[in-house]
């Protein structure tokens, strides 16, 4: 046992970090550090950057055009592109479709999406959650009907993270209504240009748009979408949910959130000394830190042992979410009353809420709020403990 | 980053945990606690012949030059049988403190008899007002000629009454709760001005409270510099806490064993109570906190031996704080969920959650690592 970085792991930590600090634009990190809100072009330019560099798939497998990273470079590159302000990798694309389309994908698939991700060309969503289907995911109703060379694709889906921007969605659709709900399950990429599909936002909690409903009334899907075989659509969702859990553990963005939770509770004041002094706050503050600092562990061991996510992931999901909320909720209640005050303006481009009130202060009530979303998606908290209870302790 | 042991440690861990499973049952551990001493000689020298007294001490003191990843690897398994004997007072505590303080001949007269089974060695620090504070030493030694006489009170000496040895923290300069004018002394227990009082804990091991009543010693009897033992004793405390969350590692892991066991076995409306997922949910947060423990117990113990205080502070404080808050949950949890059997002394559910949720009060709390990780 060597909890020490070896030499080959601490060069490709610099590599990054000055790859990252050198090339990351300056405007994009400012939104970033400062919980100001990130859009479409934020990502794609930073996604090109990287992907100039080769490192966008950097954790792909090498046959498949990425960069062969292991497990533990995955995570040093996450955990420095996160400190530098970098905006997060949007997951449906790089984390979630493609590693279907490689294990199970035809290789006009392959050939045709992997590159296209890379390139920016195609925005992913994801096309799982239904209105009547959350939790009991299996149970989802939009269907798909072979037509010749097509599916006619009819219903909707929901909570569709950034579908307004999105060119492609991998959806789960039922094409068997005949067997158990798992069985009739099939995975169908489609096309969000196509005639029929139809996006509508949802606003959240903080009124960010960031979560949609989308609508699919007789859409033409071409058969070569379909993923793998009719009626296997189950066991590809559930390997894409092992490395949806994975991703969301977020250790890179906690410990980055942990550095600004500690600037902004220093540059408050309590009884006329610095509210790090206050032996209460100090003490929640250090309990998340040391949360942090063990699923960091947890997280390098799982990392260390085993390349491909098992049913351990949702131990990361669910400490993960914690750790984030946890971190947000401090960042909110440092602020005291001074959370309160609301600025949409204020958290899309900049300045401050209140006349009196600081600019870091803006964001960071609407975060706490928007934050609490984490346990609830990528299966809600309570769904992994029953993935744990039933997959690792056999209940 | 690498979590794997040695090929050495495996076997080191192969063979305590065949030890713990074939010698050292529930009911022979039962007898050994109801014994007059508390602890078994005979099962020392089985320590002593497996090797595991001088794992952490240099070859050329009769030890096998390990670390304090050994004594993790060690710890561990002796949790999965919540082993009574004097292992962490004497080898950890007394031996690592001998080791990282005394000189050569003091280290040739004390390490090797501790590796070889037939010295025993307590760490006599705390005081009935100190809590878990290390500095707060109010037992003076007083110089006298070329001797020092000591008096004062020490309470809660882990295995006290099995050692020879007592090493004392005492106050050769400054007032009660000064860092600088603490020394240590090596104590013979037979001593005249020594007494020791002998009791039991809750969980299982002995302790002892000791009076020192004008206990005359030589200059030689220092360990360490004088009127500076304070950080060698703190790093000592640090080895003692980061081997205790090691311990808590095997106890937590067995518990949750023996509960997960009990939630499929025990029978209610006509199904296993595992079946409902009240009682699931609860199972997987104990799995859970046994996870990060582990994680956090290998920082520990890879960080314990550091001579960089700080480094080793935070380590040691952030994971003795997460182990005291995560053992007493499990701890709690393992008891609510065995129902009624859980607050039985039948069941070995109860034996291990007692050294578990005990396993915080000794050398720092969680509230007490807790501050000092918030200070550092």
């Amino acid at each position: 046992m060597d909890l020490a970085w070896t030499p080959e792991e601490q060069a490709f930590r610099e590599e990054v970090r000055t790859f990252v600090r050198a090339s990351l634009p300056t405007d994009i990190s400012a939104k970033v550090l400062s919980h100001r809100r990130v859009v479409k072009d934020d990502y794609v330019r930073w996604q090109k950057i990287l992907n100039d560099k080769g490192w966008l798939g950097g954790h792909w497998p090498k046959e498949f055009g990425g960069g062969g990273w292991s497990p533990v470079q995955v995570h040093i590159f996450d955990e420095e592109c996160a400190a530098a302000g970098a905006p997060r990798l949007i997951p449906f694309g790089l984390n979630m479709v493609a590693p279907v389309i490689m294990q199970y994908g035809s290789p006009w698939q392959n050939s045709h999406y992997l590159p296209r991700i890379l390139s920016s060309e195609d925005w992913w969503c994801q096309g799982y959650s239904e209105p009547g289907s959350g939790s009991d995911l299996a149970s989802l109703k939009m269907r798909a009907v072979r037509q010749g060379d097509h599916y006619i694709a009819s219903g909707q889906k929901t909570w569709t993270t950034l579908a307004q921007y999105a060119d492609m969605i991998f959806c789960l659709v039922r094409t068997d209504s005949t067997v158990k709900k798992q069985e009739g399950i099939s995975f169908l990429l489609i096309d969000m240009h196509a005639p029929g599909v139809t996006v509508r936002p949802l606003y959240l909690y903080d009124e960010e748009h960031e979560v949609n409903e989308v609508f699919f009334d007789d859409v033409k899907v071409p058969v070569e979408n379909l993923v793998g075989e009719e009626g296997k659509g189950w066991t590809y969702a559930k390997f894409l949910l092992g490395h949806e859990r994975t991703g969301i553990t977020g250790v890179g963005a906690s410990k980055r959130e942990l550095v600004l939770l500690k600037e902004t509770v220093a540059a408050q004041t309590k009884n006329g000394a610095p509210l790090t002094a206050d032996p209460v706050f100090r003490q929640k503050m250090a309990q998340v830190e040391i949360d942090l600092l063990a699923l960091e562990l947890t997280l390098l061991r799982v990392l260390s042992n085993r390349s491909r996510p098992g049913p351990e992931a949702s131990i990361l999901k669910i400490k993960g979410t914690e750790v984030q909320q946890a971190l947000s909720e401090l960042m909110m209640e440092a602020l005291g009353p001074g959370a309160a005050p609301f600025s949409r303006q204020a958290i899309d481009e900049g300045g401050a809420a209140a006349p009196f009130a600081p600019e870091y202060a803006a964001p960071l009530a609407a975060r706490y709020f928007n934050w609490r979303k984490t346990s609830i998606y990528g299966g809600s908290n309570e769904i992994q403990r029953n993935i744990i209870a039933q997959m690792v302790l056999g209940l | 980053m690498d979590f794997s042991l040695t090929e050495e440690q495996q076997l080191l861990r192969d063979s305590i945990a065949r030890f713990v499973q074939n010698e050292y049952s529930f009911e022979a551990r039962k007898a050994i606690v109801a014994s007059p001493t508390g602890w078994s000689a005979k099962v020392w020298g089985q320590f002593a012949e497996m090797g595991l007294l001088g794992v952490a001490f240099a070859e050329s003191h009769g030890g096998f030059g390990g670390s304090a990843v050994d004594v993790m690897v060690v710890m561990q398994e002796l949790g999965r049988g919540i082993v009574v004997e004097p292992y962490l007072s004497t080898v950890v505590l007394g031996g690592g403190l001998v080791a990282l303080a005394g000189t050569e001949s003091q280290r040739q007269a004390v390490l090797p008899g501790i590796a070889r089974g037939e010295r025993r060695v307590a760490l006599a620090f705390g005081e009935p007002h100190s809590r878990f504070d290390l500095n707060d030493v109010a037992t003076q030694a007083r110089r006298s000629g070329t001797e020092y006489v000591l008096s004062g009170r020490k309470a809660v000496v882990l295995h006290g009454a099995a050692a020879d040895i007592l090493i004392v923290a005492a106050r050769t300069a400054g007032t009660q709760r000064d860092a600088g004018g603490i020394t240590l002394f090596l104590v013979d227990r037979a001593s005249r001005g020594v007494t020791v009082h002998d009791y039991r804990t809750i969980d299982g091991l002995r302790a002892a409270d000791v009076a020192l009543e004008g206990v005359r010693l030589g200059a030689d009897a220092i360990l360490g510099p004088l009127d500076g033992g304070l950080p060698l004793l703190e790093h000592a405390v640090d080895l003692g806490a980061a081997a205790l969350c090691a311990e808590a590692v095997g106890v937590m892991e067995s518990l949750n064993a023996l509960t997960l066991d009990y939630l499929k076995t025990r029978q209610q409306f006509g199904q296993p109570i595992g079946r409902f997922q009240v009682l699931q949910h609860r199972a997987v947060d104990m799995m859970m906190h046994a996870e990060q423990v582990k994680s956090i117990a290998c920082l520990a113990a890879a960080r314990a031996d550091s001579t960089d205080a700080a480094e080793r502070r935070r380590a040691v404080s952030a994971a003795k704080s997460l182990v005291g808050r995560s053992g007493r949950f499990v701890a709690k949890e393992a008891t609510q969920l065995h129902g009624g059997m859980g607050v039985t002394l039948d069941l070995p559910a109860a034996h291990y959650s007692k050294r578990l949720t005990m396993i915080d009060f000794w050398l720092g709390d969680s509230d007490w690592h807790l501050d000092r990780f918030a200070a550092a």
